[in-house]
């Protein structure tokens, strides 16, 4: 058996050399399944681990291999899936008490692209509950730790997706992006995170947090592992209505056209609170991209700073509607009481966690009799005004940049008991998803203590390409930095 | 953005959402989604009259598919998740009847 260090480490070296006949899937999955043992007590990136269905998985793509049939552009990639993503017959909990035993009588739509494409999924991964937090300490099954540095948290809401492709527990993983989910845990974990266009990516079977705003994507070494991923999970379903009728054009196809005329914009008017470190590699990133030929354009997004608020009442407004399902007829936990009102009531106390509570009821007040016109209703409003304000802004530039998170990964119980601090992760990810824009985190560097850094790649609506062409060069700059050959 | 969000206040809201809280977390949900609601209230600051609501990122309407018979999904597989099931149903307390 191969080493995990001798092994390909991307999913397109994997893939290639599966399909090649040069390396078995098998033995690519025990490769990971060694590292999983060895970290996993450290790292919990995962509720739950499917060995011996990756097994079977492997086997079979192997065995495609040597009938001479292609199992496909995943071949025997090692994948993890955050586990608010419903896999058949597999315990899909969103890291609730709730869901606690729930097995869905249904895959994702994602999953079943992954596995059309030869892919090998190894486990659920951690997040906080029902994708509500910025760290994945609100998990009811303990939280998940940063593989940079154990003492401190990998993000949020997909903290065990980010910590798992980190740790090299899986070659790539997905998450799901509601305010930040997958660039935040991915700019902390040092690995490349995106959020699609909303409708880019089926949500059928990905439960829902907020709808209007929830999009899953995929988590990468590096950003070609990224465009490869979305590639296979992209296009339209018809079993999600929101999703775009349109055919995506390759992403892996425009990595190399480089960055050559390509307007670059700089939010003059960003909201303050990126630590230096932080913003002294966005700086480094305008530089990479302008000494690659893209110019740097300045533009106004004035409604920025409104964001938080118009989505922190969004956001569990949404929620509240959709966590009413969680009642104790249908699905995981009951609580018995001798009326069903009575039984609702108990199963969803026990049920939730905290911050799920908090935020149901956040959202339930802005939907509220007497508060819905000056919460639920002005928040739409300042949600229009955001997006226009970013469409002006996409007039002049093909892309902007910012910080992914204010900070690098913080330590355990540093936001304390306030919530607020902890909403404050998301302050440069949570326009996008009410805008339904696209934007990518890519690794760029470190910062304090020697941690990751991420710089985010925004574009407009299917601004996909431009996108990924900004983030490949980025990538390309930091490994020219680093000595590595591309 | 409305005035101080109360204890009170907050039962109300967590009766609406079938949600059972002590006095205690009653007390402490109120402060917290207080400090919120003043956070929230710099959107007080805009002029919102001429702006159209936002629902949705992507404008999408009416979406049909063909009227034909699908496969739904498995009916033991779906009750087999469920925490009560009983004669190929959901079993539930009595709705009514109770005092």
């Amino acid at each position: 058996m191969s080493s995990h260090a001798e092994l390909p480490r991307t999913a397109v070296g994997i893939a290639a050399a599966v399909r090649a006949g040069e390396v078995r899937a098998v033995d690519v999955l025990e490769a990971h399944l060694a590292e999983i043992d060895r970290r996993e007590h450290q790292v919990h990136a995962f509720n739950l681990v499917v060995a011996e269905q990756a097994r079977q998985a492997a086997a079979r793509v192997d065995a495609e291999v040597a009938a001479g049939r292609d199992p496909g552009p995943l071949a025997g990639v090692p994948v993890a899936l955050k586990d608010n993503m419903c896999t058949r017959g597999v315990p899909t909990t969103c890291s609730s008490k709730i869901l606690e035993g729930w097995k869905p009588p249904y895959d994702a739509t994602v999953v079943a692209k992954l596995a059309a494409a030869g892919a090998v999924a190894v486990g659920k991964t951690n997040l906080d509950e029902f994708a509500m937090g910025s760290s994945t300490e609100n998990s009811a099954f303990g939280p998940t730790r940063n593989p940079h540095d154990l003492g401190r948290v990998p993000g949020g809401s997909s903290g065990g997706s980010a910590a798992a492709v980190a740790a090299g527990f899986a070659a790539v993983s997905l998450g799901s992006d509601t305010g930040g989910s997958i660039r935040q845990p991915a700019a902390l974990c040092g690995v490349v995170g995106v959020k699609p266009t909303y409708g880019y990516v089926s949500r059928y079977g990905l439960i829902a947090f907020a709808s209007s705003l929830d999009q899953i994507g995929p988590f990468s070494h590096d950003v070609r592992d990224a465009a490869l991923l979305l590639d296979v999970i992209g296009g339209h379903d018809p079993m999600d209505s929101t999703s775009i009728p349109l055919a995506h054009p390759s992403l892996v196809d425009v990595l190399d056209r480089g960055v050559e005329g390509l307007r670059v914009g700089r939010i003059v008017d960003l909201p303050e609170g990126a630590d230096p470190d932080v913003q002294e590699r966005l700086e480094a990133a305008f530089d990479a991209l302008r000494a690659a030929g893209a110019a740097i354009v300045d533009v106004e997004v004035p409604a920025f700073g409104y964001a938080l608020t118009a989505y922190y009442l969004i956001a569990p407004a949404e929620a509240s509607s959709n966590l009413a399902r969680f009642d104790g007829v249908r699905f995981g936990m009951r609580v018995d009481a001798a009326d069903t009102n009575a039984m609702y009531m108990a199963t969803r106390s026990a049920g939730f966690g905290e911050e799920v509570q908090r935020r149901i009821m956040l959202g339930t007040y802005a939907l509220s009799a007497g508060y819905y016109d000056a919460c639920y209703g002005r928040a739409l409003k300042v949600r229009r005004l955001i997006h226009d304000d970013f469409e002006r802004a996409y007039r002049h530039a093909d892309v902007l940049l910012t910080p992914a998170s204010p900070s690098v990964a913080f330590p355990f119980g540093a936001k304390g008991d306030n919530p607020l601090a902890m909403y404050l992760c998301d302050l440069y990810t949570i326009p996008t998803n009410l805008a339904g824009h696209p934007a990518m985190s890519v690794p760029f560097g470190t910062g304090a203590d020697g941690l990751p850094v991420g710089v985010q790649v925004l574009a407009g609506t299917l601004g996909e390409v431009a996108m990924f062409r900004a983030g490949a060069a980025l990538e390309r700059a930091m490994d020219a930095a680093r000595g590595v050959s591309a | 953005m409305p005035e101080r969000i109360t204890p009170t206040d907050v039962a109300k809201v967590a009766r609406l959402a079938r949600l059972e809280l002590t006095p205690a977390q009653l007390e402490r949900a109120a402060g917290q989604l207080d400090g919120m609601l003043a956070h929230f209230a710099d959107m007080d600051a805009l002029d919102l009259s001429d702006v159209q609501p936002m629902t949705q990122p992507y404008p999408l309407q009416n979406v049909f598919r063909d009227d034909v018979v699908v496969e739904g999904l498995d009916r033991d597989e779906v009750l087999a998740a469920a925490p009560v099931a009983e004669d190929h149903r959901f079993r539930v307390p009595p709705i009514v009847g109770l005092d």
